[in-house]
């Protein structure tokens, strides 16, 4: 150990030259790097930057006090109150769909495991709108279970269930992607060691499995949020427009803009692109956090 | 507690992986299962720890004359090392091995402290005092293997089991670590059963080993017995290298293919007088008990050309090419002796095999002697009726021996 620690300042110390040697003798002239980088930059600025600006910009044009009316208004808080609802079932749920089926697919052999995979990755296939399609076809007054929902008189298309499932629907694979390549590669070795140490199925999986992949997780979650609470193609065909009542955020902004309340659409806009840059701050914060502990070189601080 | 494992066999798909296996480690003995890879081994511990089922009704694993069939893997109480240690890399070294007396039911489960204090005893006995709170990955090879170590025996194992323990660490460290495994299991004395592919670890640290092969047992003895002793041409060759001869006898003379011997012999030995017609054995000869001389002195000799010569390290190794043949001898010398002959590339000498071990021949694909005398031998005469050594002796007909027949052969 001693021996690592004493090896580390001279590595350290011999890596500027590394670098600043190679790129001489494999990179590209001064000049391509600044035209490439330049052209990358300006790319970057006018089809990301420059939007994200144009939304708080827009968002703030009447002013602060527009800005605040634009949000607190009765239908707009209905609209984010039905996107966290919404998040807030869409999200649990796939995440135990997502670590169950991870958990089954990256640790155990089965016969149809590939068809499994495909399965899941299906809503990532699929254009939102059919996603949405498929719902009313299923549960719409003419579709498949109509007669039967409407007999017992249980509302699923043009109301809040139908948002819930569409919703959930668009965003199952997130959880599972994620984990079935972690859980796959970390192979079944550890759990093989909690077993013989006596620890039961659940005391493995809790102890061992979870902790294991609890980075992404995570990670798999944050993004599966992000797109529950921003999902509108799936939404919008089953969701009916009822303002106040089956109205999410995006579909708002876009009944807004339709109306040409700019400044509202813009403000409520601005909110989802508020998530969208936390989503992303936390993100990044969690590939940070998750890539230390998963460094097998560099010593932790003892703890 | 003695580990005793009864006919078992194992298939995955159409591989076999052991075909009717049965073995026996009796309490406190630390042994060895020593193969080529494939060869069954890795499954057998396995299987001794639970963590495969053989086939359905192909036979039992007991311990302590306890029948573990129904058993499961937690049931056993059995500590197992993995290859690649398998440690829980979310957890310190300390957790690691506390992990088995943590998830024990609360009724069993002991308390806070005395998880402290046996944790600590612990890291005592591995020499890792000072690591407790680190993670996996910020330990070596070596110090990852003793927490592996440690952890299985947190749990009190009725038997230790480990998977190759020393195969993913670097040559000194893996001399290092063995040793101090046969201390440790000389202090602690727990039934221990280890897999290993190279046959040094194997004679070193066991007190018995099995070789086996292609899903069977091949040979059961101690270090000194298989070595000296191998039951079939397969032990022979597997626990070192070996130079390969044609052996025939006739009326108790031993022709050995190549050596000429009309001043000399090789045969000769009582035992062999009494087989009747020309009998074939394969005969090997380990390079170190190959001397090689420029002048033929009356004992029985093969003539060869000096191939290629490689002299670094302690002993110095020599090809020769057997004259008429493309056959190459490997020979290992003492530096001294070496430097002593001054050897030149394609020089004429002469190779003297010290001692020559001989099976009978139909033995060589593998089988073991007994299973083989079942059947009738394709040459006229009789079978060699068990392993033969050879020695040449000058101007006289060589004694010969008889081995007795070792343990497992059968």
């Amino acid at each position: 150990m001693a021996g690592t620690l004493a090896m580390r300042p001279a590595t350290a110390h011999a890596r500027p030259h590394a670098r600043a040697r190679i790129p001489s003798a494999i990179a590209e002239p001064p000049w391509a790097r600044a035209a490439l980088i330049a052209t990358a930059l300006a790319f970057l600025g006018l089809f990301l930057f420059l939007p994200l600006a144009a939304v708080f910009a827009q968002a703030f044009e009447g002013g602060v006090a527009a800005y605040l009316e634009a949000i607190r208004e009765p239908n707009a808080l209905a609209a984010i109150r039905l996107t966290l609802f919404t998040a807030a079932i869409a999200v649990p749920l796939n995440t135990v769909f997502g670590v169950a089926a991870a958990w089954a697919i990256g640790k155990f052999e089965f016969h149809g495991k590939g068809a499994l995979i495909t399965l899941i990755d299906l809503p990532f296939a699929v254009s939102p709108v059919i996603s949405g399609l498929i719902y009313v076809l299923l549960f719409g007054l003419h579709g498949w279970l109509g007669p039967w929902l409407r007999a017992h008189d249980i509302q699923i298309i043009f109301a809040v269930p139908g948002i819930v499932l569409a919703t959930i629907f668009v965003t199952f694979p997130f959880v599972a992607r994620e984990l079935i390549p972690l859980m796959q590669a970390q192979g079944t070795e550890e759990e093989q060691a909690a077993r013989v140490l006596g620890a039961s199925g659940w005391q493995t999986f809790r102890r061992v499995t979870l902790p294991n992949v609890r980075w992404g997780l995570l990670y798999g979650v944050i993004l599966c949020n992000a797109r529950a609470m921003g999902e509108f193609g799936a939404v919008s065909v089953v969701s009916g427009h009822i303002r106040g009542l089956t109205n999410t955020a995006p579909l708002h902004v876009e009944i807004l803009y339709n109306e040409y309340n700019f400044v509202a659409a813009f403000a409520v806009a601005s909110l989802l692109a508020l998530l969208a840059l936390v989503t992303l701050a936390a993100k990044g914060l969690v590939e940070r956090l998750g890539a230390r502990r998963l460094d097998t070189d560099l010593p932790e601080p003892i703890r | 507690m003695s580990i005793r494992a009864r006919n078992i066999s194992k298939t995955f798909g159409r591989f076999v992986a052991l075909r009717n296996v049965s073995l026996d480690v009796p309490t406190g003995e630390l042994v060895a299962l020593l193969g080529p890879s494939g060869s069954g081994k890795t499954t057998l511990l396995r299987i001794l720890a639970g963590l495969e089922l053989p086939d359905p009704g192909s036979g039992e694993v007991l311990f302590h004359d306890e029948d573990m069939s129904g058993r499961s893997v937690g049931e056993r109480r059995v500590g197992f090392v993995f290859q690649h240690y398998a440690l829980f890399r979310h957890m310190s070294v300390f957790e690691n091995i506390a992990f088995g007396l943590r998830v024990q039911p609360r009724r069993t489960r002991p308390s806070k402290r005395e998880i402290r204090a046996r944790v600590r005893r612990l890291l005592a006995l591995v020499q890792l005092e000072a690591f407790a709170d680190r993670y996996p990955s910020q330990l070596s090879g070596g110090q990852r293997q003793r927490v592996a170590l440690a952890r299985a025996l947190a749990v009190e194992p009725r038997v230790l089991l480990l998977d190759e323990p020393f195969g993913a660490l670097d040559a000194k460290v893996r001399v290092e670590l063995r040793r101090w495994l046969r201390r440790l299991h000389d202090e602690i004395h727990v039934t221990s059963v280890f897999v290993t592919h190279d046959q040094d670890e194997a004679m070193e640290v066991a007190d018995r080993v099995v070789v086996m092969g292609q899903g069977c047992i091949e040979q059961v003895g101690t270090p000194d017995e298989v070595y000296r002793h191998p039951a079939n041409p397969f032990v022979y060759r597997f626990l070192g290298s070996a130079n390969r001869f044609d052996v025939r006898f006739r009326e108790g003379c031993a022709v050995v293919e190549g050596a000429d011997a009309d001043e000399s012999g090789w045969g000769g030995a009582g035992d062999l007088a009494g087989l009747a017609g020309w009998v074939e054995g394969v005969g090997y000869a380990r390079p170190h008990e190959i001397e090689i001389v420029r002048e033929r002195d009356g004992r029985p000799a093969i003539a060869a050309r000096v191939g290629s010569t490689y002299a670094a390290g302690p002993m110095a190794r020599v090809e020769l090419i057997r004259e008429g043949s493309v056959d190459p001898i490997e020979v290992v010398l003492p530096y001294e002796r070496f430097d002593e002959l001054a050897l030149r590339p394609n020089e004429r000498v002469y190779a003297i095999p010290r001692r020559i071990h001989v099976f009978p021949a139909a033995a060589e694909a593998g089988a073991d002697p007994a299973r083989v005398g079942a059947s009738a031998p394709p040459w006229p005469g009789g079978t060699l009726p068990a392993p033969v050594v050879l020695h040449p002796e000058p101007g006289a007909f060589a004694r010969a021996e008889v081995l007795h027949r070792v343990e497992g052969a059968g």
